[in-house]
């Protein structure tokens, strides 16, 4: 399914990567382990986290996700919006809970593993 | 002179929810004598309302206790801070504070004892000592540089609350002054596994008696400080933070 798709779907707001909305999305892992996420997400999953960290950035592009869908109304650090923009990943936010919207995206893909 | 000194920089007391109630200032003190530790470092979640009274009770005694706290920071990165004397680790105890949402529920986590040097209870911390801050942990290092402690990164051999199993990896040009490994690991393994250019370190976490001293960190000091365990961590001046696990068998 396309990203475009999903995001109206579920309603999210881009905060950055409105450039790259017709990237497909395969999958989705939900975890704020990001060493979890670097061992077992696969490439063009939507990440589900809370976690506003910079890091997030440099694990999304390392595995080639789809993009991060920031939960609970969690603003990124500035430091992480600068460095998505410059490393081209796609962040976007919700203000449901992670629960929630693994749940509606599961609804939307279904599971991959 | 410098002497070869061993150290366990991260040891908590009765006030964390989650360690033994018998954790009290002289038990600790004891159980490091015994395991011949020179210097320790007193290190509750989130807070340093022990350390006076751990620091107190070690006037009498040939040990050196370095006051300090594990911050929790809003990542869920552990991070020790250490410092030169009590007062500089209550200011930074009062930013935590600030930042430290929550209170705690002895049943489900534990009770949080304040004691002083007498082994007598002070009172009860009611805070959730346990839980996260809301502070960045890049502000945390900063905090804690601009006290002029020492910032390490807790456990990182371990998924849970540690800067590699939180955050994947540690950030690029991150002020850390060294990398904390627990006693799993041989230091020498962790020389190679954690590549990084950080000074590594070993404590025990200790949250039971019998648990304090088995890891530990030796180094060659002038005396047991934290100015010279910077200086050491920094390979200053002669001191030396000796990476083996058995320092004894080398000659300086």
């Amino acid at each position: 399914m396309k990203l475009k798709e999903i995001v109206g779907k579920l309603q999210l707001q881009v905060l950055v990567g409105e450039e790259r909305l017709d990237s497909e999305v395969t999958g989705g892992y939900t975890s704020d382990l990001l060493s979890d996420v670097m061992a077992n997400s696969k490439a063009k999953y939507l990440w589900i986290t809370l976690q506003t960290h910079e890091n997030i950035v440099a694990v999304a592009k390392l595995k080639d996700l789809a993009g991060i869908i920031l939960v609970n109304n969690r603003k990124p650090d500035e430091e992480t919006l600068k460095r998505a923009k410059d490393e081209k990943v796609t962040l976007l936010a919700s203000g449901e809970t992670a629960f929630n919207i693994t749940g509606k995206l599961f609804d939307l893909i279904g599971s991959k593993n | 002179m410098l002497r070869l000194f061993k150290a366990d920089l991260h040891v908590h007391t009765c006030l964390s929810p989650c360690a033994e109630l018998d954790m009290s200032p002289q038990e600790i003190l004891t159980a490091a004598k015994k395991k011949g530790i020179d210097i320790i470092g007193i290190c509750d979640h989130n807070s340093s309302e022990n350390c006076p009274a751990v620091v107190n009770a070690a006037k009498k005694m040939d040990i050196k206790v370095i006051p300090g706290l594990e911050v929790t920071s809003r990542e869920e990165v552990h991070v020790l801070a250490l410092f030169d004397n009590v007062e500089t680790a209550l200011r930074l105890q009062e930013h935590v504070y600030e930042n430290l949402p929550g209170e705690n529920d002895e049943e489900a986590f534990g009770r949080q004892v304040v004691v002083n040097e007498k082994e007598e209870v002070e009172g009860f911390n009611n805070r959730l000592l346990i839980g996260a801050t809301t502070i960045p942990l890049e502000e945390v290092i900063r905090l804690i540089h601009s006290f002029g402690g020492l910032a390490i990164a807790a456990h990182i051999d371990r998924e849970a609350f540690s800067i590699i199993g939180q955050l994947g990896f540690i950030p690029k040009n991150l002020p850390l002054d060294a990398l904390e490994i627990s006693p799993r690991v041989p230091i020498e393994e962790a020389i190679t596994t954690y590549a990084y250019d950080y000074p590594i370190t070993c404590s025990s976490d200790a949250h039971y008696p019998d648990d304090i001293g088995n890891g530990n960190t030796s180094f060659l000091l002038e005396e047991g400080s934290l100015a010279e365990i910077k200086k050491a961590l920094k390979n200053e001046d002669g001191r030396k933070l000796i990476q083996v696990n058995n320092p004894g068998e080398l000659r300086f």
